[in-house]
């Protein structure tokens, strides 16, 4: 269970950590806190999975990696287990999520594919289609980011 | 910006293993032969740019007790800007990109709880006049990598 005072120091992470020698201390002194237990629960929050990832979050269109597609893959259902772990493993593939079926979508995996340019994705699309041996896929290219920002928590 | 073989070398380092002690930028120098300094303006630097987005911590939502949802649309191409305007207002959706599939604009909403979801969804076919928002949560995940390395 999280305390009052650990949505106290989410919110305040959500600000960024400051740029000085001792960015815990600062952070500690808004939040009444000394900087080792500040230290000590950001590390238990980061052990016990509430923090995924402790770092930068970067742009990762200005690194080069300007293409990504959405690539929708029709599993059978006994089959999402084993053929999500073998997506997984590419290193192309950021993300990997099973999702609900509808009518009209019959699609029930989604990975994330990023690479220099279309041509690379759906390259990649089509190793991983070989690998898992699934041949009903679309692969879904953005063509405008209409939004990206960090989700507020505890605001 | 342009990024030199030592601003890359600290995204690789900061993007996953980001010290949580107490002078983090000062391990972070001494790991890459340079001074506490010239990390800080660095990271600064990219910061300012827009290439690093956010220096802190990345959450799991689900463990933090919210709610969330990959949402998928068909929106007429005449339409897109109101029809984006009305979903980017909320602070829950955090992305949203138009792709090229008859399902033309794809978005995630985060709330607090199921029934806030529901609503947040609700209110925004009534203010855009799209009567089907797929609505497709994660039942299982077998990835999130957010790094990227570079060389």
């Amino acid at each position: 269970m999280l305390s009052e005072q650990d949505k106290q120091i989410i919110i305040e992470l959500q600000n960024g950590l400051p740029l000085v020698s001792q960015p815990f201390e600062i952070m500690g002194k808004r939040l009444n806190m000394t900087e080792e237990s500040l230290i000590n629960r950001i590390t238990y929050l980061k052990e016990n999975g509430y923090i995924r990832r402790f770092g930068a979050a970067v742009r990762h269109r200005d690194l080069g990696f300007t293409a990504n597609a959405m690539v929708v893959w029709d599993v059978p259902d006994n089959k999402t287990d084993e053929v999500g772990r073998i997506m997984a493993s590419f290193k192309e593939v950021s993300h990997c999520y099973q999702r609900p079926r509808h009518q009209g979508w019959p699609y029930n995996l989604f990975t994330m594919v990023h690479g220099r340019s279309r041509e690379a994705c759906i390259k990649t699309a089509e190793q991983i289609s070989i690998a898992v041996d699934i041949k009903k896929f679309e692969t879904l290219f953005s063509t405008a980011e209409l939004k990206k920002s960090s989700m507020r928590y505890f605001k | 910006m342009k990024t030199d073989q030592i601003d890359r070398k600290i995204l690789n380092l900061i993007q996953a293993g980001f010290p949580i002690s107490p002078e983090p930028y000062r391990e972070i120098g001494e790991n890459l032969g340079i001074s506490e300094e010239n990390v800080i303006a660095r990271i600064s630097n990219m910061l300012d740019s827009g290439l690093i987005r956010r220096l802190g911590a990345i959450f799991d939502s689900g463990k933090l007790g919210y709610h969330s949802t990959l949402c998928a649309m068909k929106v007429e191409e005449s339409r897109i800007d109101a029809v984006a305007a009305v979903v980017n207002a909320y602070p829950g959706v955090t992305h949203n990109y138009l792709r090229d599939h008859e399902l033309n604009m794809w978005f995630t909403a985060t709330a607090q709880s199921k029934e806030d979801l529901e609503q947040m969804l609700n209110q925004v076919k009534r203010d855009t006049g799209i009567k089907e928002i797929l609505s497709l949560p994660a039942e299982k995940i077998f990835k999130i990598r957010v790094n990227f390395a570079l060389d």
